[in-house]
């Protein structure tokens, strides 16, 4: 499947409003092998996929194009794909183990999941970020800094849990981004429920309950990912009192919420070097 | 046989050739139940012989249709959790003998979210729409020889329940207009894939079942998605309500 193809599909009525200005038509003869739609969301996406890779600081641009979006998600990808392959070479999950099992389905999807952005995204990829996941030497989840196996074990199950509810949440925060493109709207959907999939089984090998209770990151969770279960308080949706039937444990735990691209950065960008 | 509950518009038939093949894969899904399996092929045969509905029909005045747009997408979302909070219903109101203290605690938490999902969508569509009339109505289910007292024979329906959930949610986002709605169903389907992998593993917990082979393509990492046309046969098996869903957008 090829993203630009989808893209390719619409017509560009829907992105009418969004007038091209005339000072950005080199960029639009840059991008004049995509179709007219996918040209306008390239050059959309053009200073945010720059800026946000240039540092580790939070962005402060808004997400609003598919492209952008994507973008965005090939990130958080990359981020999970390199952290699985790490955690199965580093031979910290014990062989042979119901975890093992775990981490290589796991790990397939996520590899999965960048090659099918890649593809998708074309030209507009971005490139793969420089990952440190002991943030600096705070975490030593592959015990290569000599923490213990069974200290390590624990931060890289914890990281696990962390960036599986995450990705649950960024997908999410992105999908009225996607609505202009209906094809790349479902496959993220596609996406978004695998990594769901995965978040509750991480959580269920950890002790804890597959959903989110509240806004609690759960028994073992480092404070630092306290950012990912933020917000996921919620109990009004849409005019709707959920916890009017069992309670509010229940009642935010039938609900995960949605995170901001910006959160979903900051996170992610705890783990980018550059 | 039965009277099969549901019919769909055979307006564009180019769904239901998809169709076809799509519900062979969820008959797969369901197979660990034979009570399922029985069901899902009773529905496609009656798949075969699906005409557009008669307008001469003399009960079409009184079968509720689902409606059009956005309310005709939330009433088919309200329609599918209806379903799933009644099956969890029956399950937490006599829990199978020997239940683990681990899927007592599982079930019990997919009984409650199953009730407050559908809970909200009878609020939120009531408030969305100017006219009663237009939410559906109460459904009534019957699950044929399901033997609610066997663990293995819920737990198969509570997985076929959820990864039908999961895959009609990811194919109906598409569906929808009003970001808004978009979100609410991005916030329960994502609860929904959770319910999955964990009835997955208590399934089968020492493997990769909890997003395995047969739901999630291996090739790209995808997930299930579904339409309403090939949903509704699926789950109208359990539904002994009639209602159309003539109107949903498809695109």
């Amino acid at each position: 499947m090829n993203i630009i193809r989808f893209l390719d599909h619409f017509t560009s009525d829907e992105l009418s409003s969004q007038q091209e200005k005339g000072s950005i038509l080199s960029r639009r003869q840059a991008f004049n092998q995509l179709g007219g739609l996918s040209k306008k969301l390239a050059m959309s996406a053009v200073p945010l996929g720059a800026a946000m890779f240039s540092s580790k600081k939070v962005m402060a641009q808004s997400m609003n194009s598919p492209v952008q979006a994507l973008q965005l998600a090939l990130t958080l990808e990359y981020l999970e794909d390199e952290f699985y392959r790490l955690a199965l070479e580093s031979g910290v999950v014990p062989a042979g183990t119901r975890a093992e099992k775990v981490y290589m389905q796991i790990a397939r999807h996520e590899k999965a999941h960048v090659d099918f952005l890649i593809a998708g995204l074309g030209e507009n990829v971005v490139d793969k970020p420089t990952f440190d996941f002991t943030v600096g030497g705070a975490f030593d989840p592959f015990n290569e800094n000599g923490i213990g196996q069974e200290t390590a074990y624990a931060q890289l199950l914890a990281l696990a849990q962390a960036f599986e509810d995450t990705g649950v949440r960024a997908y999410k925060g992105q999908a009225a981004n996607l609505m202009s493109a209906p094809d790349l709207l479902t496959a993220a959907l596609q996406i978004h429920s695998v990594e769901a999939r995965h978040a509750s089984e991480i959580r269920r090998l950890r002790g804890l309950k597959g959903w989110i209770v509240q806004n609690n990151r759960g028994e073992g969770m480092p404070e630092a990912t306290q950012g990912v279960y933020d917000g996921e308080e919620v109990t009004n949706q849409a005019g709707y009192d959920t916890t009017m039937e069992f309670g509010a444990d229940a009642g935010t735990e039938a609900y995960d919420e949605p995170m901001s691209g910006e959160t979903a950065v900051a996170i992610a960008s705890l783990f980018i070097v550059s | 046989m039965k009277k099969h509950s549901v019919k769909v518009s055979l307006s564009d038939s180019q769904p239901f050739q998809a169709g076809a093949t799509n519900r062979r894969q969820f008959i797969k899904l369901g197979g660990a139940s034979l009570a399922i399996g029985g069901l899902l092929l009773a529905g496609c045969e009656d798949d075969d012989e699906m005409t557009p509905t008669n307008p001469t029909d003399p009960d079409e005045d009184t079968v509720f249709d689902l409606g059009s747009g956005d309310v005709g997408v939330l009433n088919y979302a309200y329609a599918l959790e209806q379903l799933e909070a009644d099956f969890y219903t029956r399950v937490f109101n006599n829990f199978y003998t020997g239940i683990t203290a681990e899927e007592q605690q599982v079930l019990t938490d997919l009984y409650y979210h199953e009730v407050i999902h559908r809970e909200f969508f009878k609020t939120a569509i009531t408030a969305a729409v100017s006219d009663s009339s237009l939410v559906l109505p109460e459904l009534e289910f019957d699950y044929g020889d399901l033997d609610f007292s066997n663990r293995d024979a819920v737990l198969a329906t509570a997985k076929a329940l959820e990864d039908t959930g999961v895959a009609a949610y990811n194919g109906a986002g598409r569906l929808l207009s009003n970001p808004d709605y978009l979100l609410i169903a991005g916030k329960i389907v994502s609860v929904e894939a959770r319910h999955a992998a964990a009835i997955r593993s208590l399934i089968n917990p020492d493997s990769d079942d909890f997003a395995g082979d047969d739901v999630v393509d291996p090739t790209n990492g995808l997930d299930v998605a579904l339409s309403p046309a090939d949903i509704l046969p699926i789950a109208g098996g359990f539904i002994t309500t009639e209602f159309t869903a003539n109107n949903l957008p498809t695109s």
